[in-house]
């Protein structure tokens, strides 16, 4: 079902994390797929999944929910999983069947992968399970501030992406809705040809661009008339503010990235 | 075809606990040539029952990976719900579902925001193309699709040709109808058929549903939170509450119930309303809460000209 | 003094188009709540747009509290006075938290900081949201979505509420609700409010209700007057509610009982006639 994606979904208790500031939580995730990218074997792997480990106890957010959000990417897994698994280059011999070949190398270094794959999507997820749209827009607006000297219309973006964000529930909605229409009206979607699939997602898309339109229209009206008009006079609700909790996320992040910058000199295989 | 439904339970498969059930052991029959009505509130598990009777939800026993549990020796055989529309099994993984979908209509709420096609033409037709098992000719695609437009009261030669979304709401609402009846439907479903319309355009879709009932699909089932609607138009009705069904029974009988229904959330038809102000007043009047009949029960009882 | 005055107001949506507004006048007390009745199409969704100057009138002159709505210098301080609720529960909300959406309206006109926090609150205890404070948005039923349309409204303490056909998509018991929260804004709070509607029933609660026609007004009065013209209503599009016909059946039986418009005083009716 299309409602399993989790990404977007805010998950509302009070935690640690939930209570960081955004700016600091928006920082400490670039930070994160950095470190990610920077661990060159699996000390460095194990050190992000211990950070990891520590942001998802910090946020009080169900395991479950989190790793719902790889099933969105479940099929990019598989698939990267098997290209590597029989092209990456190795030495020592696993396991050979006719044209096949399977090495020790290429079976750690999938694994390798897959890890890092499932830990950007896990980390990314748990940004947005623990920060409210808006303030997660509050943040980023914040953080891009220096952009509005060149001009760059900041504000706007970030109001776009608070929009969106709070549309994508309703938006699956209506989909599953309008699927659900044209099934009743012998509409098939699993079955048949690549082609005759994309030809019937036709019925499905066209209505729900009308009515993303109609909303756009309407949403515009309802903003005019709450008196939306741009950034000039507006003040926030929220306050965004650097407390205790950032700074220990701080020294948390540094303590990574420097973690897996030292574990790149340990022994053992790299990728 | 008579609807006949067993045992039907249904869980979301949520995380939340508190949701989970959306059916609880429903048991339920519809005959052939009713006009029944289904009442609940939003989440009272009516559209999820609904999308079983024509299997846009599939019954477990119904999908391709079911196997059924092993049973112990001493343990009661496991009870699978059971669902059987005419001569259709929809607990049969073998049951030719597309078949059913064009024996079963369902018209969902607001359905003119389906309509896609180029002219309105077009869009009826989409379904007749879809479950037509041969290709049809030029010449029957177009008689049944003007049949279907002629039926929901739309002038053919007038509509045909135009964008769908050209028409004013009433009348897309009507090309959505006649995009599901064209293949003929014995059992036609409608959630909310009269909803966001002025209370003229009510009158006219309901209007237009006793004739398609009259002449076109034997059973029509309305979902509908209208009590006053219920009262006035059907034979028998069905209401769920937290995911069971708590009645089911001639709306004469079923509004000697206001108490119970009104715990429930759920309103009663206006002519209910007065009887029992009238009973507080020590004046008995009872009717099975149509208009003619509260009317002539009152005149019966306090006398027309004579007052 | 009056919230807002229409002087032969016309409107077209295009030059080429036929009006879809035509010398319509009326005037609303502060303090009033009047109903707009008309079938859908009739123009009287026109009329709440045009008020906080989203729509531009063709001709005539709106003023709101005396100022010019057609000046596109007034429009600021017009639409803080006008609040306006749309039909679409799912299409007014811009946040994804309840708060947060309640916030957006005072933010917007530059309110402090704690200010803000003070009618997040006050709105919503008057729409009886309060325990949703956190919730997401799209987690909530129709009545309840409508419910937060309003208090983000109010959160920028309009002195008029428009409600365009805010009703139409939800069920009865979230009708209710809305209706509840109307009544108690006009009653407690002295809020100006004008309901555009086309259920009949909900005109009930209005001191005044005004029909409208293909643009034009063609009848007006109190609720009951208007009702009691039921066969001009029918020819307008506009159906009595059930309660009317009853009434008129019964009348057509020779039974002498007055229009009445809730099932309490039919039944008295009745009853006083059984009793002769």
């Amino acid at each position: 079902m299309l409602k399993d994606i989790a990404f977007g979904q805010y998950y509302p208790v009070s935690s640690f994390l939930h209570r960081a500031d955004p700016r600091m939580k928006l920082l400490s995730l670039v930070a994160f797929i950095v470190a990610i990218f920077l661990a060159s074997n699996f000390y460095g792997i194990g050190l992000c999944i211990l950070g990891f480990a520590l942001a998802l106890a910090a946020s009080r957010v169900p395991v479950r929910k989190v790793f719902r959000s790889v099933k969105g990417i479940l099929f990019l897994l598989v698939f990267t999983a098997i290209i590597q698994l029989f092209f990456y280059k190795g030495e020592t011999v696993l396991f050979s069947w006719w044209k096949i070949v399977v090495t020790k190398e290429a079976l750690f270094y999938t694994l390798f992968l897959i890890l890092r794959l499932v830990l950007l999507v896990t980390v990314a997820s748990l940004l947005t399970f623990t920060t409210t749209p808006v303030s997660l827009t509050d943040g980023l607006e914040s953080l891009l501030y220096p952009l509005k000297l060149i001009r760059f219309p900041v504000h706007e973006l970030a109001l776009i992406m608070s929009i969106a964000l709070r549309f994508i529930p309703t938006l699956i909605e209506e989909t599953e809705r309008i699927m659900n229409a044209q099934k009743a009206r012998g509409a098939e979607f699993e079955r048949g040809s690549l082609f005759s699939r994309a030809k019937a997602v036709i019925p499905v898309l066209i209505p729900l661009l009308i009515s993303a339109f109609r909303r756009a229209e309407e949403l515009g009206d309802a903003m005019d008339a709450r008196c939306y008009a741009g950034s000039k006079v507006r003040t926030k609700y929220k306050k965004i503010s650097f407390g205790w909790r950032d700074l220990v996320i701080f020294l948390v992040m540094a303590g990574l990235i420097a973690g897996v910058v030292l574990v790149k000199q340990l022994p053992g295989m790299v990728f | 075809m008579r609807i006949e439904v067993k045992h039907l339970s249904y869980t979301y498969h949520s995380s939340a606990p508190f949701s989970a059930y959306a059916l609880q052991d429903i048991n339920l029959t519809i005959e052939e040539g009713e006009f029944f009505g289904i009442i609940g509130h939003t989440g009272s598990g009516k559209s999820t029952f609904v999308q079983h009777l024509n299997a846009l939800i599939k019954l477990p026993t119904a999908e391709k990976k079911f196997k059924p549990k092993k049973v112990r020796k001493g343990q009661p055989a496991p009870v699978y719900p059971s669902i059987r529309i005419g001569t259709y099994d929809l607990g049969d993984k073998k049951t030719d579902f597309k078949e059913l979908r064009s024996k079963v209509g369902i018209v969902f709420q607001y359905p003119e925001y389906q309509l896609f096609a180029e002219t309105v033409a077009l869009d009826v037709a989409f379904g007749l193309r879809n479950f037509s098992k041969t290709p049809l000719s030029q010449e029957e695609t177009e008689e049944k699709v003007k049949e279907a437009i002629e039926a929901v009261g739309l002038d053919y030669h007038a509509v045909k040709d135009a964008s769908p979304f050209d028409l004013s709401g009433g009348q897309k609402r009507r090309v959505a109808i006649a995009g599901v009846i064209v293949t003929k439907p014995e059992i036609l479903i409608l959630d909310e058929p009269a909803a966001g319309l002025d209370p003229l355009g009510k009158r006219e879709i309901m209007e237009l549903l006793h004739r398609l009932h009259a002449s076109w699909c034997k059973t029509v089932i309305i979902v509908s939170h209208d009590m006053d609607e219920i009262s006035e138009n059907c034979t028998r009705a069905a209401v769920f509450s937290a995911s069971r069904l708590k009645f089911c029974m001639p709306p004469s009988e079923l509004f000697l119930h206001a108490e119970e229904l009104e715990t429930l959330g759920l309103d009663i038809p206006v002519t209910a309303k007065i009887q029992r102000e009238l009973q507080k007043l020590g004046v008995e009047v009872h009717s099975d809460f149509t208009n003619e009949d509260f009317v002539r029960r009152v005149l019966e009882r306090v006398g027309g000209t004579s007052c | 003094m009056k919230a807002v005055n229409f002087e032969n107001v016309a409107f077209s949506y295009r030059e080429e188009d036929e009006f879809s507004l035509k010398n319509v006048s009326f005037s609303v007390e502060e303090g009033e709540f009047v109903a707009v009745l008309g079938h859908n199409g009739s123009g009287k969704s026109t009329l709440a747009r045009l008020t906080n100057g989203l729509l531009h009138l063709t001709g005539g002159k709106i003023t709101v509290f005396g100022t010019d709505v057609s000046d596109e210098k007034n429009l600021f301080e017009i639409r803080k006075k006008v609040g306006i609720v749309f039909q679409n529960p799912d299409n007014q909300t811009v946040a994804s938290i309840v708060e947060d959406d309640i916030a957006f309206g005072p933010e917007n006109i530059g309110v402090a900081r704690e200010e803000i926090a003070r009618r997040v609150d006050w709105a919503l205890d008057a729409v009886g949201m309060t325990e949703y404070k956190q919730r997401m948005v799209s987690s909530l039923s129709g009545g309840q979505k409508q419910r937060v349309a309003i208090a983000g409204v109010l959160a920028l303490k309009p002195q008029i509420m428009i409600l365009d056909e805010s009703t139409a998509m939800l069920d009865p018991k979230g009708r209710r609700e809305i209706m509840d929260v109307v009544k108690k804004l006009n009653r407690e709070e002295g809020m100006t409010i004008l309901l555009i509607t086309h259920f009949m029933e909900e005109a009930l609660a209005a001191d005044r209700a005004i029909v409208m026609n293909r643009g034009e007004i063609v009848m007006r009065g109190t609720p009951e007057e208007i009702f009691e013209r039921h066969e001009e209503l029918e020819t307008y599009n506009l159906a009595l509610p059930r309660i009317g016909v009853l009434c008129e059946m019964l009348k057509k039986g020779g039974m002498p009982v007055r229009y009445v418009l809730t099932p309490e005083e039919l039944a008295k009716e009745i009853a006083a006639c059984a009793s002769k």
